[in-house]
């Protein structure tokens, strides 16, 4: 009897305790270090009538579990602006914006326009630009001083000291590198296949050079730090933290050019609350929580003034990476083509099959 | 002829359970993969029924020979592990003592009360070349300069093997445990030396335990995926890393797909195959153990 | 003495010591060629510790183990040719009786023709002629025993060792068992050394029966021997049906003795075993049932002998078993007595509450100094 009473005492207070809530939630499918515990709380606080959900992913698989769902389950994602054009004509995962209710006059208007102009399908714009950076190279500048180029990571004084991911960034650095433009080559599938051929002999001929493909930020972090490397291709947020800790380790942009991504918002097709994910858009927009999410993601927003705005230790690595040139040299990645991801998914896996240059 | 129905209907809701947890779990997500394996992709959103996906496959050398590359590997795990788990499962099971007994079956638990990856990371840790056991080999003299143990296959199946030894231990023990001690010394009594009783008796004795420990083992090995990726080397691929790529970096999910169900082909042709060899069935193997 | 040559299998003052206990302690025996003799002892009593030292699972502390005249300290057990019948057979589930009995020709490097001749011949003996492409679990339990004998005896061995084999078996097998043993025996002509610790198996089917106690040999004969004239009062007590008393000697009289029970009880009887006892010495006084004859009283009294001892007493209850009946008769003592006594099953039966008359030679009550 008192068991009952218990009972029922508990799910009545559970029930009262929901209704003021009104259930709604947003669920945020994005990255790592995009939605640090302390804007999620800071949020919260302003909106008291919705509960944040987050689900840190990649962009592999923010895609395969839209894709899964058809869009559902997730409210807000954080793709690359590369990843949505193909993917939203292939799949249809995402639902067109309503860039009014957006606070779009803060953002820097040159990243707006490339982010537009990139996922805009039949007149639709998909994704406005969130965080943006730069892939490039990390070295230590006591140990490997010369290193400025991709093609530097194959060069037999670094022998067994250098790292790269085998993934996308390298065959596109590397294709720069050798003095093509890939992705002018995306027009001509046939040219980029050509590219690809070129830049897998380069790669495999680079195979006995490297240490170790690394994995994720933790292993290149912990091989850079431990001095097992020299250099590596590296997200620049990577480096930046490194350089926090050894202010030998600094980002290189290579001289053809750091590659630069913008990670994007963009709203699933099924997404039950577009409303909070607007709310949190714009919440995030604002300077004071830019400055508390470029110090948990490393990264520059793409708002007016972003360099301002950055925590002191992350302005001062990015100084001392880029000068005014290297910022202005800076190749954004362009749209993928369909097919295009799996011509590289094969070079990949032919120079990671191939049992390097002996 | 009532109380026949209420038997009936008792069986129906005790066999629920498990008959849906079959076909939910298992037999439709499957049924589902071989529906995505057989579409081709011809435009986006248009797809086609075909074997184009499978024909993919065994065209591409790089594909047929991870797979076979992660077979052998497996199969040498799966020997390795039978190697190194027997001496431990016969000592457990017959030499130790009952408390001794208990600490050595948790002794073996423990790598599992860990996640993959965090068993991972500490192999890392151990092996790099600037990793606890290279920095301990400089400091005793032994070498001069750090060696890295990390990043080759010798590594990936030193992780395996560590990670899936209890599978071959636990079916171990209990048919071992099972087996009278009097039937050891009868070997040895009707004039059979240590190499003929543990060839004669003491194997064809645990046979099914052997089995069932191979079988479990090279399943888990043949389809792990942490392991071979965090450990492995430049040039080490594991066929899981591919339909993983398949699935995720490609968006392809219909060699994904058809990736998986050559996998689970593959698999079954192999563990058919030494069920064969050894004489035994999966009845009295699997079952028995 | 006999030479030694002539024995199959000689221990010599073997002990074997486990830390501070003394499994078997002290051991002597030898027995001749072609023997069947058995160790019989409580459990616990180190037989199989002597069994397996002979086996050669376990080394004596000291002391020597002969077979054949040759000691075999430090030989390893697949090396002696002593083979065993291990308790729960061992027989080898995995393969069929073909096998299991081609195993040790196996090992000892027959060819395959010599271990098929071999193999059907003892099949043959043990009267199993058909079952060689049997396996084990489709035997009965008299057939598995009969394959786990063949299977040492068809290594013609100088020693068969058979640990309480019968133990498994159902009462009825059992007994049949007993006697097919004793007939193979007879048949391999082989020495057996049997360990049990029903004395029944070793009264009937053994030569010589060595009785163990307490890590020691307490006393080695022939079952009559053993059974009539009992060394010490553990083998009075161990072997055969007995009544026991505990009591004090109020008389000695050339080799006599009269004992007083402690419930008052006074017998005369006959001094056995080590020591000569005196008066208001502690003994153990030991009849045995079949040898007290239980009459109506007053129906025949005149007829009983001088030398014998008398009591008077009241049947307590009667415990029928066929030709094995008995009657427990509670004397004016208050001493419970068991006699044997045969019940035809008509009107001159004995019958409870009856007032019966016990009686029995004197020399029938075995005393021992306890």
């Amino acid at each position: 009897m008192i068991m009952k009473l218990a009972m029922a005492g508990l799910l009545a207070t559970t029930v009262m305790a929901a209704v003021p809530a009104q259930a709604e939630t947003l669920r945020l499918l994005t990255w790592g270090s995009y939605a640090p515990d302390e804007l999620v709380k800071k949020f919260e606080a302003k909106y008291p009538d919705i509960t944040v959900e987050v689900t840190f992913s990649n962009n592999e698989e923010m895609i395969a579990k839209l894709r899964a769902t058809g869009g559902s389950g997730f409210d807000l994602a954080q793709p690359s602006h590369d990843r949505i054009f193909a993917v939203q004509q292939e799949y249809g995962i995402y639902k067109p914006l309503d860039l009014s209710k957006i606070n779009t006059d803060v953002m820097q208007a040159n990243l707006l326009d490339g982010v537009k102009a990139n996922t805009t399908i039949d007149g639709e714009v998909y994704a406005v630009p969130h965080q943006w950076g730069t892939s490039g190279l990390m070295a230590n500048k006591s140990l490997a001083p010369n290193i400025s180029a991709w093609g530097d990571l194959c060069d037999p004084q670094y022998k067994g000291k250098t790292s790269m991911r085998l993934r996308r960034t390298i065959l596109l650095g590397m294709a720069f590198d050798m003095g093509e433009d890939p992705f002018a080559a995306y027009a001509d599938l046939a040219k980029y296949q050509e590219i690809l051929d070129k830049v897998a002999d380069k790669l495999i001929g680079c195979k006995d050079n490297l240490k170790a493909y690394w994995k994720g930020g933790d292993d290149l972090s912990a091989m850079m730090m431990s001095g097992e490397i020299v250099a590596s291709e590296t997200w620049d947020s990577t480096a930046y933290k490194l350089y926090g800790e050894n202010k030998d380790i600094v980002f290189v942009p290579p001289k053809t050019g750091a590659l630069a991504w913008i990670d994007t918002f963009a709203i699933p097709a099924k997404g039950e609350a577009d409303d909070a994910a607007y709310k949190w858009i714009n919440f995030v927009l604002e300077p004071e929580n830019v400055t508390i999410m470029s110090a948990s993601t490393g990264s520059m927003a793409s708002v007016k003034g972003a360099m301002d705005l950055l925590p002191e230790d992350k302005k001062e690595a990015v100084n001392a990476a880029f000068s005014d040139e290297a910022m202005a040299n800076l190749k954004f990645f362009a749209n993928i083509p369909a097919g295009v991801e799996d011509m590289e998914g094969k070079t990949l896996e032919k120079i990671k099959a191939a049992t390097g240059a002996e | 002829m009532k109380q026949n129905d209420i038997k009936r209907l008792s069986l129906y809701l005790l066999f629920a359970p498990f008959a849906l947890w079959i076909t939910l779990l298992i037999v439709l997500p499957h049924l589902g993969m071989l529906y995505i394996s057989l579409r081709e992709k011809v435009a986006p959103r248009v797809y086609e029924f075909g074997f184009a996906n499978y024909i993919n496959f065994f065209n591409e050398p790089i594909y047929w020979n991870t797979l076979l590359r992660t077979g052998s590997m497996s199969l040498l795990v799966t020997v390795l592990a039978l190697l190194l788990g027997f001496p431990i499962a016969y000592y457990i099971a017959k030499i130790a003592g009952h408390r001794t007994r208990g600490a050595l079956f948790l002794m073996c638990l423990i790598p599992l009360w860990v996640s993959d990856l965090i068993r991972a990371f500490g192999w890392i840790l151990l092996l790099r070349e600037t990793g606890v056991i290279s920095s301990g080999l400089q400091w005793a003299g032994l070498i001069n300069a750090p060696i890295e143990f990390l990043y080759n296959d010798a590594t990936v199946i030193v992780g395996l093997v560590y990670t899936v030894i209890l599978f071959m231990i636990v079916p171990l023990v209990s048919t071992l445990d099972g087996m009278d001690d009097s039937m050891i010394e009868a070997g040895y009594n009707l004039g059979g030396n240590g190499p003929t009783v543990l060839r004669r008796i003491i194997i064809p004795y645990a046979m099914p335990g052997i089995v069932s420990g191979c079988i479990v083992v090279f399943m888990l090995t043949a389809g792990s995926y942490l392991t071979p990726i965090l450990l492995g080397g430049k040039n080490s691929s594991w066929f899981t890393e591919q339909i993983y790529d398949q699935f995720i970096t490609r968006y392809n999910w219909e060699s994904g797909a058809a990736f998986g169900f050559v996998l689970l082909a593959f698999t079954s042709l192999v563990i058919w195959i030494g069920l064969k060899l050894s004489g035994q069935t999966l009845n009295s193997t699997v079952a028995r153990s | 003495m006999q030479s030694t040559t002539e024995n199959d299998l000689e221990c010599i003052e073997v002990k074997k010591h486990f830390g501070s206990v003394r499994a078997v302690d002290d051991v002597s025996f030898d027995i001749p060629k072609g023997s069947f003799f058995s160790i019989l002892g409580p459990s616990g009593c180190g037989k199989t510790t002597l069994m397996r030292m002979i086996a050669g699972f376990e080394q004596p502390s000291s002391g020597d183990i002969r077979i054949k005249g040759r000691s075999v300290i430090g030989t390893p057990p697949n090396k002696r040719n002593v083979k065993m019948v291990f308790q729960h057979l061992a027989l080898f589930p995995m393969m069929n009786v073909y096998e299991n009995i081609a195993y040790g020709l196996r090992c000892a490097g027959a060819t395959r023709d010599v271990i098929r001749t071999k193999v059907h011949d003892v099949l043959a003996r043990i009267s199993l002629p058909d079952v060689a492409n049997r396996e084990i679990s489709q035997l009965s339990g008299g057939q598995k025993q009969r394959i786990a004998i063949a299977r040492c005896m068809v290594l013609d061995p100088d020693v068969l060792l058979l640990d309480e084999p019968l133990g498994a078996l159902d009462l009825k097998l059992r007994e049949a068992m007993k006697i097919e043993l004793k007939l193979l025996q007879h048949q391999f002509d082989t020495t057996f050394v049997y360990i049990t610790h029903d004395q029944s198996e070793a009264l009937v089917m053994s030569d010589n029966v060595a009785i163990m106690d307490k890590g020691k040999f307490v006393q080695i004969g022939t079952p009559q021997e053993l059974y009539h004239n009992p060394a010490a009062a553990f083998v009075a007590g161990f072997v055969g049906d007995t009544n026991r008393w505990a009591g004090r000697v109020t008389r000695v009289e050339n080799g006599a003795v009269e004992v007083e029970t402690e419930a008052g009880l006074f017998m005369r009887g006959s001094v056995r075993g080590a020591g000569a006892p005196s008066i208001g010495d502690l003994v153990n006084a030991f009849v045995r049932p079949e040898f007290i004859r239980a009459e109506k009283s007053g129906a025949a009294a005149q007829k009983i002998d001088a030398g014998h001892n008398v009591i008077e007493g009241k049947i307590d209850s009667i415990l029928f078993n066929g030709a094995n009946s008995r009657v427990l008769v509670r004397d004016r003592a208050g001493e419970l007595i068991e006699a044997d006594v045969v019940l035809t099953g008509g009107t001159e039966d004995l019958k409870p509450k009856d007032d019966v008359t016990l009686s029995w030679r004197a020399e029938q009550t075995m005393s021992f100094l306890a």
